[in-house]
């Protein structure tokens, strides 16, 4: 067998996810569900003629946040506070979207910029609280991450919320403040945002010095500290950009149909926590995080799929995500071919 | 507003849950494991007390289900970290997803429902008095008519205290996470040191669990936890990782919460009671670590040294 044959079929990749089907497999057989037809079902979810819009629309979110993530994570730090910067742009863009009184394309990018200004500023946060008061990043990004949730949701309750409705929402968007959609489907403009993210982390990522700057510095943080990185500045940007990242994917989100903020929409669909997970999967590289990103967006639509014709939990999706990612972590341990310099 | 029997009570019943968990961080992080996995693991515990409960009418069988179920749990953190050497805060971040979604599966496929599960015949802990102790004003309104698994914590803490700082096996667990080498080079085995520590930090999340589903409350929801296991995370830092300044950071973050919990009978939005005490935490932690910074500053310590031997412990 030719060598980079069996590298492929050897890859810790490949191994994790045969390894998580089949421990899936044998959890549904063990509640009673045919697995084949169960995995089958997926896939036609997820890519059916139905299912490939939906899977386009749900890799925008988890797309955004894993790059979001993958930015930070790229230089060894773990930004766990995505959640609370996604609300947050979530709810800024919705509040001047609302408020803003100019024409609706000026308000449509006002209200996005917004967005990404309040991600930013309360990601950097994070970062000067490990830069002046030496509480780790990954402490103070979470810690951050619940009381901007509780913000959000207060405002989305109280001060914003829309009179007469006895949901947790905020008025609607006037028309003109819409992203455009893209044909008949759910899928709307915010693919280009993302898209436009992609593109410009990868080219930072491989042709600027400061891309090299962030990978050596997550390679090997004190060997970038003696080769003249300042570390604490490089944390402050490193952040902003990934509460920026976070706050787009927020804006998006209220810029989309239902074209509104709703409290708890943009955080029970766990877009973070998938989004992190497809960003470790990846080593935080930027064509690797979209493949895993939309892989992972991919399997949850086709777990809604599945829900439908057949009697399985989707949850199973979540399920077989995590577990790939535990063979993955257990595999790239074992074999381990460079020191790697996060952790 | 006065700090009344009342509200320490209920501050304890909010801190049992935060306290096992952290209890089994501080080991982990005293034999060198970064166990950022206390969230999945708490509920996991949740969900096994509940199941437990109800398949065999008995909490106490469901106490025990729990702790099989997580300690059986923490094992993929045991051997993924320590045999095999993963990434902890990979493994961490994916347990905790794996969590989530393995519960909410089970809760449809074993329940056969859907975000919730209650029934009035499920059983929980119930409280128990403290004999000798109920009867003094003020501190048996605060100590007494606690869910057993209260007082088990207390003990847990002690226990937790004196293995730390007079056990031999205590001792030989720190110097494992201290100074793996030369632990190695004395005849320890850091293997059985460490996978001891996630083991017992298994055990003391399914107790964290059991006290969360079947004491704080008597039921199991999607996600139940919102958090507990995090905090424990930040509490076991706050605490240095010894058993005494673990307790005092779950107490601090207990009592924020009770008081929160009744300032909003005052007009207090609930949210602004959620918040605080990430925040209050948060401020902790600026304190004592330019506390810690301060001490440094005076008295250049070893650069490679653990976290710090235990003052309080």
């Amino acid at each position: 067998m030719p060598r980079a044959i069996r590298g492929v079929l050897f890859s810790p990749i490949v191994f994790a996810l045969v390894t998580a089907l089949a421990i899936g497999a044998v959890m549904l057989a063990v509640t009673g569900a045919n697995p084949l037809t169960a995995y089958q079902a997926i896939v036609t979810g997820a890519l059916g003629a139905d299912g490939i819009g939906n899977s386009l629309t749900q890799a925008v979110p988890v797309t955004g946040m894993a790059l979001a993530l993958a930015i930070p994570l790229r230089a060894g730090l773990v930004n766990l506070g995505g959640d609370g910067q996604l609300v947050l742009g979530g709810i800024t863009a919705a509040a001047v979207g609302l408020a803003s009184p100019l024409p609706g394309p000026l308000t449509l990018v006002l209200a996005i910029l917004a967005g990404m200004a309040a991600g930013a500023l309360y990601a950097a946060l994070a970062a000067v609280c490990e830069n002046r008061f030496g509480v780790p990043l990954l402490v103070s990004s979470l810690l951050l991450s619940y009381p901007a949730m509780s913000a959000a949701s207060y405002l989305a309750r109280f001060p914003l919320k829309e009179e007469g409705s006895s949901l947790p929402q905020t008025r609607q968007l006037p028309d003109g403040v819409h992203l455009p959609s893209l044909g008949s489907g759910t899928l709307n403009a915010g693919l280009f945002l993302v898209a436009a993210v992609v593109i410009a982390y990868a080219v930072i990522d491989a042709r600027t010095p400061t891309g090299f700057e962030i990978r050596m510095t997550g390679r090997n943080a004190r060997f970038a500290t003696y080769a003249g990185v300042d570390r604490p500045r490089l944390t402050l940007r490193l952040m902003a950009v990934s509460g920026a990242v976070a706050g787009l994917v927020g804006s998006i989100g209220v810029l989309s149909f239902p074209y509104r903020f709703i409290d708890g929409a943009l955080i029970t669909p766990n877009y973070t926590w998938t989004g992190l997970l497809a960003a470790l999967l990846a080593g935080a590289a930027p064509l690797g995080t979209l493949a895993a990103a939309v892989f992972f967006a991919a399997m949850t639509t086709g777990g809604a799929g599945m829900e439908r014709v057949t009697e399985v939990p989707r949850e199973i999706t979540t399920v077989l995500q995590a577990l790939i990612i535990v063979f993955l972590a257990v595999r790239t341990g074992i074999f381990r071919r460079q020191p790697r310099g996060d952790s | 507003m006065p700090i009344d029997a009342e509200l320490l009570a209920s501050a304890l019943r909010a801190l049992t849950p935060i306290l096992l968990a952290a209890l089994g961080g501080a080991l982990c992080q005293r034999a060198g494991v970064f166990n950022i996995s206390l969230e999945g693991m708490m509920l996991v515990g949740c969900f096994s007390a509940v199941t437990g409960s109800w398949f065999t009418g008995s909490a106490w069988l469901g106490v025990l289900v729990a702790v099989a179920a997580t300690t059986a749990f923490s094992l993929v953190l045991a051997v993924g970290s320590v045999s095999l050497k993963a990434d902890a805060i990979v493994l961490g971040v994916a347990m905790n997803l794996l969590a989530v979604g393995l519960t909410a599966f089970l809760l449809r496929t074993v329940f056969g429902v859907q975000g919730a599960f209650s029934d009035p015949e499920l059983k929980g802990l119930g409280a128990v008095g403290l004999p000798g102790l109920d009867d003094v004003p003020y501190v048996g309104d605060v100590l007494g008519g606690q869910s057993p698994l209260v007082y088990l914590s207390w003990v847990a803490v002690a226990v937790a205290a004196v293995f730390l700082s007079r056990h031999a096996w205590g001792l030989r667990l720190r110097g494992v996470g201290e100074r793996p080498d030369a632990a190695l080079s004395l005849g320890v085995s850091v293997t059985k040191y460490q996978y001891a520590a996630v083991l017992a930090s298994g055990t003391l999340c399914g107790l964290a669990g059991a006290q969360l589903a079947l004491g704080n409350v008597t039921l199991f929801s999607e996600n139940m936890t919102s958090g507990r296991g995090w905090i424990a995370v930040v509490a076991v830092m706050l605490g240095r990782a010894a058993p005494v300044g673990v307790l005092l950071a779950a107490l601090l973050f207990g009592i924020v919460e009770a008081l929160g919990f009744r300032l909003q009978g005052q007009g207090l939005p609930q949210q602004a009671a959620d918040a605080a005490p990430y925040l209050v935490t948060l401020v902790a932690l600026f304190l004592s670590t330019a506390r810690r910074r301060a001490r440094r500053a005076s008295a250049p310590a070893d650069e490679h040294a653990a976290p710090q031997p235990a003052s309080l412990g």
